[in-house]
């Protein structure tokens, strides 16, 4: 699909007015209230699970109660577990066709452009609609290879072995309360496999739609890269115009055996009301290079850490995260590396933007594990502050236990000046379209990450959210 | 024409306003070169700056008007849009922002490109911008470099010209283009005046001395002391000032 293509289909309006108000559907059942044994038991008979997967959900429903909220969570307030619906499922069989799909459903969809762009530009691609798949689709040749795409809860009844050996294993519900919730009460999502020396020659994607209002959203994302494969997977988000908020807590873990290269895109443009919790890690074996690309531009309010356990030699990460809280709005984001292994390279570069009142916070850490040596981990931070009200805080930690390993970070705050905005505006440009310059011009080092399709996206998306009538809403 | 009628100024600054002009009126005609002189401090730069609309330089009495189109109350953009362009003495530095991208985006919006601001590129305006930055001995590396940053003086002064040469405004603003040049540098950004009037634009050039003036030839001379006007006349006036100093001026008006 070419770049004027793709801009066609998004055209100029975010996702929220793409999607509208939010609208009825036809929706199957829904699980609400205490989050207890007995509902985590409901969810788990009606996926037909086998034992062992329920009893890592209940596993996962103790620690949920054992562990105390974490602390430095703040903007959740409103956050009220008991009042809404942890499950919703719609009314629409999973479908391999989006012929097959009930029109309602197919709509978010096709206002979105996903079925366009699955066509013309990726591998494979699974919809997530509230706390169900409802359409999961590869590219044919691909499933020759061997390659898995799957809904999670598919592979587990017909990979239970790979599953099981993989699922949870690299993000442990144990880690904190919103993982453990997670775990116990997780549907929806993909399952991906590539065998060993595979290439995925495009992206394979996931797109997650919360339909309504005082939903849960705990999708599951497992990758699992085998030996010398290569794949890149793009995960993007988002929901119509909320009238109350919605909750998402998914996961993504991916395991990139020896050699292996995986390459893991968000685009996240949760719609204003969507309170968003993610929890993303990885594990890089011997020589396996794991690169996050994680932009958060939607949303109330979003926490996500891309993090890697670089854990046999010579691996290697490198993690984007780029954050932009444009109104009322707030980013708590960052990334988190472990160097487990000598040799091992991280590389951290995160770019947030905060217009109009919005709040940036950035939390990093990198821990170079004694033996881990001749690691080198570098940290970049650069904040850019559009007015007056707007906030970015940077907390960065560094944990060297290895003498020969080096780490290194630098942070930088620049502001846009009243002086910068006349100059712009006296060559013609409006408020938001200088904005959009200056922003565009803050992130273009990052937009070479990018595959060529989504930096048109992107673009489209910054001068949207700075043009007059986006997102300050 | 550009006219400036009994204009006032305040000054905003940090939650004050202060006075600046008081009554000041000059027109600039299409094609002509309109030399505006004055010490320091006489308030210059200010003029320049209320008519482009900077939101800190309060009109506070007169009128501002180009061919007969009243400015007062149209955003600085909408300004530049009608054909106003202000050549900056000290330009601010936009990091991330590659001189060729502001050039073309200003150019964009001016050929109604729409919303395809970033994204129109044409080839003849592309090779106009090259040939131009060459006229002023600018390279094409220096246009991918970000706008102001790192810029010596001079460059900074040959990027403004450079803006103001292909964004064809009906009229420009420059304010002290020659301040900080040696004399190759003056005799660049002279040339670039004379083809900008002869071209059809009507210049507004603010020097503090009249160095430049021995090679762009004003149509006419005024002179700012103190916030008012206080001399007009031709090409001699500026000679007065380079023999006599302005210090003669002051309380004359």
């Amino acid at each position: 699909m070419s770049r004027e293509e793709i801009s066609g289909v998004l055209g100029y309006r975010t996702p929220e007015e793409l999607l509208g108000p939010e609208g009825t559907y036809s929706r199957g059942m829904a699980l609400r209230g205490r989050i207890e044994r007995g509902m985590v038991e409901e969810i788990s008979r009606m996926k037909r699970e086998p034992d062992w997967m329920l009893r890592l959900r209940l596993r996962a429903l103790d620690e949920f109660e054992r562990i105390p909220y974490p602390r430095w969570v703040t903007g959740v307030d409103g956050l009220n577990l008991e009042e809404i619906s942890t499950y919703v499922s719609p009314d629409a069989q999973r479908a391999g066709s989006w012929n097959d799909l009930p029109g309602d459903i197919r709509e978010y969809y096709e206002k979105l452009g996903i079925p366009e762009l699955e066509a013309r530009f990726l591998s494979g691609l699974t919809a997530v609609f509230d706390s169900e798949t409802v359409y999961s689709r590869m590219k044919e040749y691909l499933e020759s290879l061997g390659v898995i795409l799957l809904p999670m809860e598919e592979a587990v009844q017909r990979y239970p072995d790979l599953v099981r050996e993989h699922f949870s294993r690299v993000f442990p519900p144990s880690d904190h309360k919103f993982a453990a919730l997670h775990t116990a009460l997780w549907s929806g999502g993909a399952f991906v496999y590539v065998p060993k020396g595979v290439r995925v020659p495009q992206p394979i994607e996931a797109y997650f739609i919360i339909g309504g209002s005082l939903e849960g959203q705990f999708e599951h994302t497992l990758i699992v890269a085998d030996e010398g494969s290569e794949m890149s997977f793009i995960e993007g988000c988002s929901a119509p115009m909320l009238k109350k908020y919605s909750f998402h807590d998914g996961m993504v873990e991916i395991h990139a055996l020896k050699g292996s290269k995986v390459k893991f895109i968000t685009v996240q443009n949760w719609s204003r009301n969507v309170i968003n919790f993610n929890n993303k890690r990885a594990i890089a074996e011997e020589d396996a290079t794991v690169e996050w690309v994680e932009g958060s531009i939607g949303s109330r309010i979003t926490y996500t850490y891309p993090s890697t356990i670089l854990r046999g030699r010579g691996s290697r990460t490198s993690n984007v995260v780029v954050g932009v809280a444009n109104g009322p709005y707030m980013k708590d984001t960052g990334s988190k590396v472990v160097h487990a292994a000598p040799d091992t390279r991280s590389s951290i570069v995160s770019k947030s933007i905060s217009n109009g009142g919005g709040v940036n916070v950035y939390r990093g850490l990198v821990r170079i594990l004694k033996g881990a040596t001749n690691s080198v981990s570098h940290v970049e931070c650069s904040s850019l502050i559009m007015d007056e009200g707007s906030k970015a805080h940077t907390y960065p930690h560094v944990q060297l236990e290895e003498p020969t390993a080096s780490a290194s970070h630098e942070a930088t705050t620049s502001r846009l000046t009243e002086d910068q905005l006349f100059y712009l505006r006296s060559r013609g440009l409006k408020e938001g379209e200088a904005k959009s310059l200056i922003v565009l011009g803050f992130l273009q080092g990052i937009m070479q990450d990018l595959p060529i399709e989504y930096v048109s996206v992107l673009t489209k998306v910054i001068q949207v959210e700075f043009s007059e009538v986006g997102g300050l809403g | 024409m550009l006219d400036v009628d009994g204009v006032s100024v305040d000054v905003v600054k940090d939650g004050s306003a202060k006075r600046v002009l008081e009554g000041v009126t000059l027109s600039v005609a299409p094609g002509k070169v309109h030399a505006l002189m004055g010490p320091n401090g006489s308030g210059k730069s200010t003029l320049l700056y209320a008519v482009a609309g900077h939101p800190d330089y309060r009109i506070a009495g007169g009128r501002i008007s180009m061919d007969g189109e009243e400015l007062l109350g149209l955003a600085p953009e909408e300004r530049a849009l009608k054909g106003l362009l202000l050549g900056f003495q000290n330009p601010v530095e936009v990091p991330g922002v590659r001189l060729s991208a502001l050039v073309l985006v200003s150019h964009n919006k001016r050929v109604g490109a729409g919303r395809a601001l970033l994204e129109a590129r044409d080839p003849k305006f592309l090779a106009r911008m090259r040939e131009v930055a060459a006229s002023l001995g600018l390279s094409s590396d220096f246009l991918n470099r970000d706008v102001n940053v790192g810029f010596s003086g001079g460059e900074r002064k040959r990027a403004e010209l450079l803006q103001a040469m292909l964004l064809g405004p009906r009229y420009v603003l420059l304010d002290e283009p020659d301040s900080g040049l040696d004399v190759d540098g003056v005799r660049i950004v002279a040339q670039s005046v004379k083809d900008m009037a002869s071209a059809g634009a009507g210049v507004l050039l603010v020097t503090h001395y009249s160095r430049i003036l021995r090679y762009v030839v004003p149509d006419e001379v005024t002179l700012l002391v103190d916030g008012r006007i206080a001399g007009r006349g031709g090409p001699e006036l500026a000679e007065s000032v380079e023999r006599e100093g302005y210090a003669s001026l002051r309380g004359r008006s």
